[in-house]
């Protein structure tokens, strides 16, 4: 057997169907690469490796039992720590939520634990996902494995780190404004946010409830497919959960592996092609449209006039929906409490935590968005933006009568060096520029890697419309039998 | 400081009120508004909740539609229109009885809005008009402990059950409600009792004000005749009907002694006292407090189905005051016996007596006599005063079958209020049973008549107006317990 932690999640789970290694032989593999690696990737946050076991086993067990066994059982998975896993800690990234074990799993976690998955722990993230980088981590950023002095992306930069140095083939993020797709770009791997309601929200730490979306991150987009249709469905615990059926994403991403994208039209967002991405990323994102027109798609320019405001409606309805969702973050019932004395009143107990535990980020948008929020500013702000909301659904709706998908770079820029974007948030914020007009329309899109610029990997985005997640795996999957997929160097 | 305070009367000779309510209700549903957890008054702390319910962080919460049709079904009794698009908003302050330190309300998209309810008052009708009728989730309960008066001040700890957390919650805003002078204080107790009876004939909640299914806020201001409305007040913590009167009637006295002195009325929010009677200002706010509401992200809007609707409109019971009119003339009671009825509280107790099987004037008796002679020597509501109408119904048809005489049957209800049993086993048990047996009372009467030799003659000689001393001689020996008519005829014989 070849080194297991070098397999896809399809190759995993053949072996372990076929009794070429058991589950438990596999997760201990992935286990040894974290306990190898992860002091210089820092991709976990917590490894569960006692669950990783006990899961594994039970995999082993249902198998010589002769019980039928899920596509991805056995396949280990690392889960974004802003995911709620029962007993396990899920920090969200915060020390505001240190130790905090929930009592509970997320509706996702639940659906890979049916599905067989082993869980191997928890990844590093942003602060409550609120970052391009991990740098907002509460406890220390992550480091990309093609780089250890550069940044994985954020926030989802766990996942994707874990992905890229192999120390778990599948992994789960939750994309608010790009948080699966950039960190998948800047890492050679691929990331999809799936239709907004498509995968529960249930068990997520809300972030901005409007447009957080959990989807699959992987170094295939077979693998990615096969992760999404576990993680979809219905929920009826989240009511912003959609009822219909879940896209054949995984019989798509293999029709799309066949090479054949005749009579796929690609729309090509004319303000997206070249202002504030560097050359070396549209250099690459355009080989990735050669290769797509070589198999037979059709390269149409399309107009979506109201993207550019697409990034300051964000960070209005964002922030605003954080400033309430942070809200129950006091010390009252769970998490860190500061300054109870006895003497100190619950308003300075209160703000004396929320002081001490939420970092810079965060503040910045919890105040922002208390301010967009309130009396008077209401319409000005909020209500300005949920407008152009509308306005940047109905490009998208525009441009889906004229094309299959939209496309664009994932991110204008590679990975860009640890410390260099912190001091200004306006830079850290452009890191999203291409992601999140997606996220204020709900559609799908995902990043699948397609060249490298000065060594680093470039993430190439399909854009889908809402509820055809199936659409956007067939056109990334014919990219990455063109390409191929991105392997780093040995960690350094 | 003293401050003298001007007579009712002279109040509304200078100044008008105006009054509003706005009314919560705790909807009776199995279960709470946004997650699956039982809803039952009582029960030890925090062992009726779950993530969704406590807030945890990634729980989401999931509307409860018998929540939303029954607000849907008090807005139609309301005659309100049901809103053909609505939504649920969230209402941000910091509150630790609020585990997401926001609440799940609605703002300014309400599911039911402009409508009435007419009350009477004094024989003719007041027609109070509905602003809206929304629905929000109920807060938890702080308690503060180690103190001498469970008040937060002194207080060692707070504790809090979330318990109540996430119970639907109704809210019922009035209109001001302008020009009813003196009967003002009348009028929001005659709103707030319709309003109870309204949604008590629905059975979308037990609105006990006493256990805080009813909670009402009252708003109150004065204005000099011509001028513009007033500065209002708020007055929290009305916890009876009762209590709703005299709220209003002490804050327009406040009110008047404040203008009186050339003073300006604070909009505030005051605490009535059920001991003293009156309001005192809440903890005041140095700023106003913005509560930064936008529309739930986490659930969808709602868009009630038209035939939905107009189903549950078509299935709404009769109303109180339609109800009552028919009773009133079942019972064939004038308008004035009636009204006695109605101020007793006592329309439901008569009306599931007379259903047990009493007769309109006995079941009327027995509720309006004895029992509210009992209710009012302990200051309580007739309900809560120990008899059921169906024990009251048993009673009367012993007294009706010449088992038991006015005097045993006042004894046997005593037993019953005791909780001594049924009408029928204290009658036996305490063997208070009306003695008619020939046999056993032959022997008092002879008793009677041996020591009344005068009083024999005279009955003798035909003077039987004369056996009502024997009767009561017998009577004082049976310990009241002789069929007086029996005894009668028994003299009588014997001395003819």
């Amino acid at each position: 057997m070849s080194d297991l932690t070098r397999m896809t999640a399809v190759q995993l789970a053949a072996a372990i169907a076929g009794g070429e290694a058991s589950a438990t032989e596999v997760a201990e593999a992935h286990l040894d690469r974290i306990a190898e690696v992860d002091d210089r990737v820092h991709a976990f946050l917590h490894v569960d490796a006692e669950g990783a076991r006990a899961a594994a086993r039970e995999v082993d067990e249902r198998r010589s039992a002769g019980e039928p066994l899920g596509p991805l059982a056995g396949v280990p998975v690392g889960v974004k720590d802003i995911v709620a896993t029962r007993g396990v800690p899920t920090t969200a990234g915060s020390k505001i939520l240190e130790g905090w074990r929930p009592p509970y799993d997320a509706t996702i976690v639940e659906r890979m634990r049916a599905a067989g998955l082993v869980i191997l722990g928890k990844t590093n993230l942003d602060e409550f996902a609120m970052g391009s980088s991990t740098e907002y981590s509460a406890y220390g950023p992550s480091y990309n494995p093609w780089d250890l002095t550069r940044i994985p992306g954020g926030s989802g930069g766990g996942s994707a780190a874990a992905l890229a140095a192999y120390e778990a083939p599948l992994t789960v993020g939750t994309d608010t404004g790009g948080s699966i797709r950039q960190p998948g770009a800047v890492t050679g791997t691929v990331g999809a946010k799936p239709t907004y309601g498509g995968t529960s929200r249930y068990g997520l730490v809300a972030f901005s409830s409007s447009l957080d979306t959990p989807g699959p991150c992987a170094r295939t987009v077979e693998d990615a497919a096969l992760l999404h249709s576990v993680l979809a469905g219905h929920d009826p615990r989240d009511s912003t959960s959609i009822p219909q059926p879940v896209p054949d994403v995984v019989g798509a991403a293999r029709r799309g592996a066949t090479g054949d994208l005749s009579g796929v039209r690609l729309g090509l967002v004319r303000e997206f092609s070249g202002e504030g991405a560097e050359p070396g990323v549209m250099a690459a994102f355009r080989d990735g449209l050669d290769a797509l027109t070589k198999l037979g798609a059709e390269v149409v320019e399309v107009s979506c006039p109201h993207f550019q405001y697409a990034l300051p409606a964000y960070y209005l309805i964002a922030p605003s929906e954080c400033s309430s969702n942070l809200a129950r973050f006091d010390g009252v019932r769970y998490g860190l409490r500061v300054g109870d004395d006895g003497v100190k009143a619950l308003e300075e107990v209160m703000s004396l935590t929320r002081e001490a535990g939420f970092g810079p980020e965060v503040k910045r948008r919890v105040i922002i968005g208390t301010y967009a929020l309130s009396s008077g500013y209401y319409d000005a702000y909020y209500g300005q933006a949920q407008k152009v909301r509308t306005l940047i659904t109905r490009d998208f709706t525009a441009a889906f009568e004229q094309v299959d998908v939209l496309v664009s770079p994932t991110t204008p820029f590679v990975a860009f060096p640890l410390g260099s974007r912190t001091s200004d948030p306006y830079q850290m914020y452009l890191a999203d520029l291409f992601t999140i007009p997606t996220n204020l329309y709900g559609g799908p899109a995902i990043s699948v890697p397609c060249g490298l610029s000065e060594g680093l990997p470039v993430g190439f985005q399909v854009m889908a419309p809402t509820l055809a997640d199936d659409r956007m795996y067939r056109v990334a999957a014919a990219l990455e039998s063109a390409v191929g997929t991105l392997t780093p160097g040995e960690l350094s | 400081m003293t401050v003298t305070l001007p007579p009712y009367e002279d109040v509304l000779a200078r100044y008008e009120p105006v009054i509003g309510l706005e009314t919560h209700v705790e909807l009776g549903t199995r279960t709470k508004m946004f997650c699956g957890c039982p809803i039952d008054f009582g029960g030890q702390p925090n062992t009726r909740i779950c993530p969704v319910c406590l807030g945890l962080p990634g729980s989401l919460p999931v509307a409860n539609r018998a929540a939303i049709e029954a607000t849907i079904r008090i807005g139609l009794a309301l005659n309100c229109t049901i809103a053909p698009w609505s939504r649920f908003a969230r209402k941000n302050y910091f509150y630790p009885d609020m585990p997401k330190n926001y609440q799940i309300s609605q703002y300014d998209e309400p599911l039911c809005v402009d409508g009435w309810l007419d009350v009477e008052v004094e024989g003719s009708l007041v027609r109070v008009e509905i602003e809206r009728v929304h629905l929000e989730e109920d807060t938890g309960k702080t308690q503060h402990v180690g103190g001498a008066t469970g008040r937060i001040h002194g207080a060692t700890e707070s504790l809090v059950d979330y318990n109540r957390a996430g119970i639907p919650l109704v809210e019922i805003v009035t209109k001001p409600v302008p020009g009813t002078g003196a009967l003002a204080p009348i009028v929001a107790r005659a709103y707030v009792t319709e309003l109870r009876d309204v949604i008590r004939s629905l059975g979308v909640s037990d609105v006990r004000m006493e256990q805080g299914s009813l909670r009402c806020d009252v708003n109150t201001s004065l204005s000099r005749p011509g001028e513009e409305w007033g500065t209002r007040t708020e007055t929290k913590n009305v916890n009876s009907l009762r209590s709703v009167e005299r709220a209003v009637r002490t804050e327009m006295i406040r009110q008047a002694s404040v203008l009186d002195a050339g003073g300006k009325i604070k909009q505030e929010t005051r605490h009535f006292s059920e001991e003293t009677g009156d309001t005192r200002p809440g903890r005041s706010k140095e700023t106003a407090t913005d509560y930064r509401y936008f529309p739930e992200p986490d659930l969808a809007p709602l868009a009630p189905d038209l035939e939905w609707v107009a189903s549950l409109k078509a299935a709404l019971p009769e109303l109180p005051r339609v109800h009552r009119k028919r009773l009133q003339a079942d019972w064939g009671l004038s308008d004035l016996d009636m009204q006695s009825v109605l101020n007793a509280g006592a329309v439901e107790l008569i009306e599931e007596t007379v259903a047990a099987g009493a007769s309109p004037e006995g079941a009327r008796k027995w509720w309006l006599g004895e029992l509210a002679r009992r209710a009012n020597e302990s200051g309580i509501e007739l309900v809560e005063v120990g008899a059921t109408p169906a024990q009251v119904a048993e009673l009367q048809r012993l007294v009706d079958e010449g088992k038991l005489n006015d005097k045993l049957a006042r004894a046997v209800l005593e037993g019953v209020i005791a909780g001594e049993g049924s009408p029928t086993e204290i009658m036996t048990a305490r063997g208070l049973g009306v003695v008619s047996d020939t046999g056993a009372l032959t022997a008092a009467v002879d008793e009677a008549i041996a020591a009344n030799p005068d009083v024999a003659a005279k009955i003798r000689e035909g003077k039987v107006a004369a056996a009502g001393a024997l009767i009561g001689a017998v009577m004082k020996t049976t310990r009241g317990q002789a069929d007086a008519k029996t005894v009668r005829d028994l003299i009588i014989a014997r001395l003819s």
